[in-house]
């Protein structure tokens, strides 16, 4: 990893930026999340991987506060995201708790969900002026820079709908970062493109996930992505991680038998 | 006022160039009752459908039931009911904002399942962007998902615009002095009750029409995707 990762002394270096620990997700009767174990490292990027259904798109929304967790603890830098201390017990989060924590997350949608009534420009600086009290001026000049990053420099007064997917996503993807979070979330971002757009999203993604040594928690149907992008790739089967570790490992030689047959489902799909 | 007028009765035509004054007056009063009693259905249906969808029971449910009860009585009972009732309890009202309420109170129910529609439209990946990049409910609600709402509401409630224009003759039984009800004293008095209300039919005609081109050409130039605001 690149450089600017900072280590604040009274730290140790093991602490992972983002904790799972036993978390358990049920709807009624259907476990979507069971007892599931998940740390990633500060500047780490993960990827997840696994059949439909699994509940890799759940890991991800429980994390980003769209959806509750029905038990476990889930930490952000050792503070608890769903709860808050009160001296040694844990309470169920505030919203302004829960307002704070969301400021260290981005994410990004499989269906972008830009807001198509808003030109460009304002779908990236709404929320910086709002929430973070930006003034109109920093937020354009944020804007720009990651507008250039993304290659739509001169798309800034477009609305959604004049835009190509490829394009859509690149803006969802500026808008995330606005906010500087710490850690982003992708859910499938390249999976509603047509298949000629993937390539560019994800070579956005990879260029500022690089540059700005982020942490990236990602679900992809991309192998060949997930494989050159990542540091650890989990595969998920049933609301578990089945197994994980280095895409090297995970591609070439996975040890369980349901992570062969979803890889080579996937890779070599029968015709 | 209306009783002062004098009529020509030596011909329709002649019937119907004189009392078209007066009806004028009454169609003036009927747009009036149409505004006044739109503006309060627009209101009173914002807060009922806000009430609607409070996830508390005991907030939800006697707002659904409030809805319920507007919607399935006649406007012409609760009209007697605000007029003859609320007097009671010492509010005491002119016969056309009495009027206003009751139109306003029966369509409220109908506005606020016209909100409903027009904000359930709206795709919960609107409000999940919106709770990722920490924009507050209120926030949400009015800078994300209405204005994407207010291109599905404008069409439905223009057609209720024009339902409330076609109930304001109702009034009329409570002496407001609405276009109806003036026609219908001129044919007490001429005993020629065709003119004065092939009369009114026509002028309705054209203010419906008139509605109806005016909600189509707004409708039209609403982007689809709503408008955002400052
Ligand atoms: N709101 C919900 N109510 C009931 N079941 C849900 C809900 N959301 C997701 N699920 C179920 O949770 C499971 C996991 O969903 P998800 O995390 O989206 O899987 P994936 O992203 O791996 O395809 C699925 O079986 C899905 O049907
Ligand atoms: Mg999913």
């Amino acid at each position: 990893m690149s450089s600017q990762t900072p280590a604040s002394p009274d730290q140790t270096p093991a602490r992972p930026l983002v904790r799972f620990s036993k978390v358990t997700k049920r709807y009624g009767e259907h476990t979507v999340l069971d007892d599931l174990d998940l740390d990633v490292a500060a500047g780490e990027k993960v990827t997840i991987i696994g059949p439909s259904g699994s509940g890799k798109s759940t890991v991800l929304r429980i994390l980003m506060t769209l959806e509750t967790l029905t038990d476990g603890l889930i930490e952000i830098d050792g503070e608890p995201l769903w709860h808050e201390r009160r001296g040694d017990q844990l309470k169920p989060a505030s919203e302004a708790h829960l307002r704070k924590m969301r400021g260290q997350l981005g994410m990004v949608f499989q269906q972008f969900n830009l807001f198509p009534h808003m030109s460009v420009q304002r779908n990236l600086t709404e929320a910086p002026r709002q929430v973070l009290g930006l003034s109109r001026k920093e937020a354009q000049s944020r804007a720009t820079e990651l507008l250039e990053r993304v290659g739509l420099a001169d798309h800034a007064n477009k609305y959604p709908g004049q835009l190509s997917g490829g394009q859509q996503q690149r803006v969802g993807i500026a808008r995330a970062l606005m906010m500087r979070p710490r850690v982003m979330l992708f859910d499938e971002p390249t999976s509603a493109l047509d298949p000629e757009l993937v390539g560019e999203v994800l070579h956005v993604i990879r260029t500022l996930a690089d540059e700005h040594d982020l942490t990236v928690l990602m679900v992809t149907h991309e192998m060949s992505f997930a494989r050159r992008f990542s540091d650890r790739v989990c595969f998920f089967d049933k609301g578990r991680i089945h197994e994980q570790g280095t895409p090297e490992q995970i591609f070439t030689d996975p040890r369980e038998a349901r992570t062969r047959e979803f890889l080579r489902a996937v890779l070599e799909p029968d015709v | 006022m209306l009783f002062a007028i004098a009529w020509d009765a030596s011909s329709s035509w002649s019937l119907a160039v004189s009392i078209l004054p007066i009806l004028l007056k009454g169609l003036w009063v009927t747009l009036q009752a149409t505004v006044v009693g739109f503006l309060l259905a627009m209101a009173f249906g914002l807060v009922l459908a806000g009430l609607k969808s409070v996830p508390l029971k005991i907030v939800r449910w006697p707002a659904k039931l409030v809805s319920e009860f507007l919607r399935d009585t006649p406007l012409l009972v609760q009209l007697f009911f605000l007029y003859y009732v609320l007097p009671d309890y010492g509010l005491l009202l002119p016969a056309f904002m009495t009027g206003a309420l009751a139109l306003g109170l029966q369509y409220s129910a109908y506005m606020s399942e016209v909100y409903r529609g027009g904000l359930e439209a709206v795709g919960s990946g609107q409000r999940e962007a919106a709770r990722a990049l920490n924009l507050t409910p209120v926030r949400t609600f009015t800078h994300i998902v209405l204005p994407q709402a207010v291109p599905r509401i404008i069409p439905a409630s223009g057609n209720y615009l024009v339902s409330i224009m076609k109930d304001v003759p109702v009034l009329s039984v409570v002496t407001v002095l609405e276009l109806f009800g003036v026609a219908r004293i001129i044919g007490d008095r001429t005993f020629n009750y065709l003119v004065p209300l092939s009369m009114v039919g026509a002028l309705y005609l054209i203010l419906t029409i008139l509605a109806a081109w005016a909600v189509r050409t707004l409708d039209q130039r609403l982007p689809k995707h709503g408008i955002a605001l400052r």
